[in-house]
Order: C-alpha cells, then sequence, then structure tokens
C-alpha cells in the first residue's frame, strides 16, 4: 500500500544534546562527529571549513551540517555501491555551529575521488537549522579540480553566475589543504540548494 | 515507480512567514533539481553496534541520583518507505523537553526546573519490521517568542538516517488531543492532511499495565529509489 511521506519539521535551536553531545559538552555519546578520516586513512587529507550565514550576512551559531562523501577512490560506503569502500571509512560527518568561536563548521576528512570518472569530486551536504522547516541540500565542489568541474553535469546544470556558489577554495596551510566553504541562506550569492 | 524525491504536498515550504525564524534563513532562490546518481542512492549506513542498552530508555539513561519526573511513555512505530516496505536498520535520534518544559541545553532560559535525572536524549536502530521503542517521560508545553503568548505544543525531536542521504528526515512527534496544535506555526508549517501524520495515536496495546501509557506512530521516508537512471553513478 502506497503510504505519503512523514513532513520534516525543524531540527529547532536546542539539538546540542540529542545529535552532538560529545561536541557540545553533554554526556550523551553522539553518532557522528566532525572527524570523517582516522589517521589510516587513504588518500588525500583535508579540512573542510565554513560558516553558514544568514539573509542580514551574519554567521548563524545554531545550525548542524551533516556531510556524505565517497572515500579517495570515489566509493560510497553502502551497498548500493558494488565496489565496496575502504573499510572504516563511513562517508559520514555532523558537525554544529555552536562550539567554534567564529560559529564555523570543521570536518576533517580525506579528499574524495570522482565517483564514476565522470563526475567532479564532491561532498553532500545536508542543512539544518532553526527556521528551517525542511532541511536543505547543496553539494561542495573542489576549487582546484578546475577541468573536472568544468565537465560535470551537475555544474553545468547551474546558471554559471550561481556556480562558484558550490565551490570550496583552495588555502594551502602548515597541517595541509583547507577548503574554504561558506553556505549563504539568502541574498545576492545565496548557495545553490538542490531539490533532490 | 519509487522514485525518490521529495513529495512538497507532504513537507513543508522553506518560506514560511509564521515562523519567524525563517525570514533570515529560509533560501529564496528555486531549487535546482537533481537527478539521483550514486550520490544520492547511497547513505551513512548504522548497525546494531551504533546503540548500547539503555540508549532507548531515556527514564534511565539520565539518572544521576534518582528517577525523572513526570509521566513514563513508551513510544513505539515502524518506519517504512512509501511502498510500505520496513527500513531496518535506521539510526532513530530522539531529544525533548523534560515534564516540565526544560530543555537540558544551556541555551534554553524557560524558567521552568530542571531535572537531574533526565537528560531528554535517546537512540535506537530499527529492527526487521523497521521498528523502533522508546521509553521516556512525556515532554511538557513551553513557551518561545514567535509571537505574543506562543507555545509549543508537548513534541519529541526525531531524527532519522534512512536507506540513503536522500530520505533524510528530521521531523517531531506530536501527542493526540492537543488544543495547541491549532496554534502552532511549526506544525501548521506542514500542508493540511500531512501534518496530521505527525501526531502519534494513543494505543492501549503499547500501554504497560501499572508502568506506562503507550503511543504508536509511523514514520514514512522516502522511496529507496532503486530504479537505476542511466548516465548517473556506476
Amino acid at each position: 500500500m502506497r503510504r505519503r511521506q512523514t513532513p520534516s519539521q525543524t531540527v529547532g535551536p536546542f539539538f546540542a544534546f540529542g545529535l552532538a553531545g560529545e561536541q557540545y559538552g553533554y554526556r550523551f555519546r553522539q553518532a557522528a562527529s566532525g572527524t570523517i578520516a582516522g589517521p589510516d586513512e587513504a588518500g588525500q587529507r583535508i579540512r573542510i571549513v565554513g560558516r553558514v550565514l544568514d539573509g542580514a550576512g551574519e554567521p548563524i551559531p545554531d545550525a548542524l551540517i551533516e556531510i556524505w562523501q565517497a572515500d579517495a577512490a570515489g566509493r560510497y560506503a553502502h551497498s548500493a555501491d558494488g565496489r565496496g569502500s575502504n573499510s572504516g571509512f563511513t562517508g559520514f560527518g555532523r558537525v554544529g555551529t555552536g562550539t567554534d568561536r567564529e560559529n564555523r563548521f570543521i570536518f576533517d576528512t580525506v579528499k574524495p575521488g570522482s565517483v564514476d570518472g565522470a563526475q567532479a569530486p564532491h561532498v553532500t551536504l545536508v542543512v539544518m537549522m532553526r527556521g528551517l522547516l525542511t532541511h536543505a541540500y547543496t553539494r561542495l565542489y573542489f576549487s582546484d579540480e578546475a577541468s573536472a568541474n568544468a565537465r560535470d553535469e551537475v555544474l553545468l546544470g547551474i546558471a554559471p553566475d550561481r556556480r562558484d556558489t558550490l565551490l570550496a577554495r583552495r588555502e594551502d596551510t602548515a597541517t595541509g589543504p583547507v577548503y574554504r566553504f561558506d553556505i549563504r541562506m539568502q541574498g545576492e550569492r545565496e548557495t545553490v540548494f538542490f531539490d533532490l | 515507480m519509487s522514485e525518490s524525491v521529495r513529495d512538497w504536498n507532504s513537507q513543508p515550504p522553506y518560506d514560511y512567514a509564521d515562523y519567524r525564524s525563517t525570514a533570515l534563513r529560509a533560501p529564496t532562490r528555486k531549487l535546482v533539481a537533481l537527478r539521483h546518481g550514486l550520490s544520492e542512492r547511497t547513505g551513512p549506513v548504522f548497525g546494531d553496534e551504533s546503540v548500547v542498552p539503555g540508549d532507548s530508555d531515556l527514564t534511565h539513561n539520565g539518572r544521576v541520583n534518582g528517577e525523572p519526573v513526570g509521566e513514563r511513555i513508551i513510544v513505539t512505530g515502524r518506519v517504512v518507505d512509501e511502498d510500505g516496505r520496513p527500513v531496518r536498520s535506521a539510526l532513530v535520534e530522539v531529544w525533548q523537553a523534560n515534564a516540565a518544559g526544560r530543555y537540558v541545553h544551556s541555551d534554553d532560559r524557560h524558567d521552568a526546573p530542571l531535572d537531574p535525572n533526565f537528560l531528554g536524549a535517546g537512540r535506537a536502530v530499527t529492527d526487521q519490521d523497521g521498528r523502533y521503542r522508546f521509553v521516556t517521560i512525556r515532554p511538557g508545553a513551553y513557551p518561545w517568542g514567535n509571537h505574543r503568548n506562543a507555545w509549543r505544543p508537548p513534541h519529541i525531536h526525531f531524527s532519522l538516517l534512512g536507506p540513503t542521504i536522500a530520505s533524510r528526515l528530521v521531523t517531531q512527534m506530536y501527542f493526540p488531543g492537543d488544543p495547541l496544535l491549532a496554534f502552532d506555526p511549526i506544525y501548521l508549517g506542514a500542508p493540511a492532511g500531512a501534518r496530521e501524520r505527525m501526531v502519534a495515536a494513543f494505543s492501549p496495546d503499547v500501554t504497560s499495565e501499572g508502568f506506562a501509557l503507550g503511543y504508536e506512530w509511523d514514520i514514512v521516508l522516502r522511496g529507496r529509489g532503486e530504479t537505476p537512471v542511466e548516465g548517473q553513478g556506476r
């Protein structure tokens, strides 16, 4: 029998103790964190850092960001990906913006490979916060993958003047590459959000 | 048939002025349609090792020196997809206010007592039938600043990680017969005809003799979108 979807509701302002207990210092174990790749994970280790900005350009201190990505070889740790991924790499991370002084989210991971050789490397982001009745989906692409990005079908389907809202900018630091990716909920440079 | 799309006749819009926090946060541009490839047909996998015994009993997992105060309840139900198939091994995370309507969260300034023996957070992984079960305390209503004399109806927040990242759902469970529902812009933000699916049913069968009232609440996630899409993924 066909069933209809349960509606979404906002994650609200008080998710921290339930969804990110350790990050926020509550005595409840969390299911995921900002550390996605352990020290032995194969691939180029990277850091993804960003803020979530509201329509007034202010950083949002109570957003929750989840990321989902393939491993360095472009494989997903999921049965729909028949190739089998590296053991131990879940590809999933979750961080709230309420514990960093600048309200940043920070993910330590590896750079994903191209999923099928045709798509540019990318990361799926789920954006949740008070004021969003339904979560928003976006994608992060890498600024140093210019030729792959130029051929990516999803990027090519986006108006050229909005594509760069999905580009994380690489900065090289003493501890390795850092990709900066701010998410703008509104405004002239509003991030592209997907209906998926 | 079960192309895994968001059903906008069931899902609330981003732009919903009655809920004031949407004003500066809701996306304003049209969403870009994304054909599902492998990135959308996959998602994080959780198993029994994701939970430890006691995670689903909120009347125990926050105890310090006694029992939490309030009305004990049992909340159970099945997580299914739009074809009615059980969603197995879904990670179900819940959080809620205590019986007085106060959250443990340090940002909650509502002048109601904290309960030293109640945390208000729990976790479960669905079984072979897609079933989850929590024992908890019925949460209280609490005021919020959305409009004059605004009170949230008692609710339990639910986070679901099901078969794929596309079927991600965060929602809230409400209680039957609650007069506050008719005034709550978050509940009303979901379309009429759909919002009622967020209200649990009282269940004499789930109710435990001499111990706790029982509520049954099924959650329907998007289809799995197993139909391969040509030219994408793999």
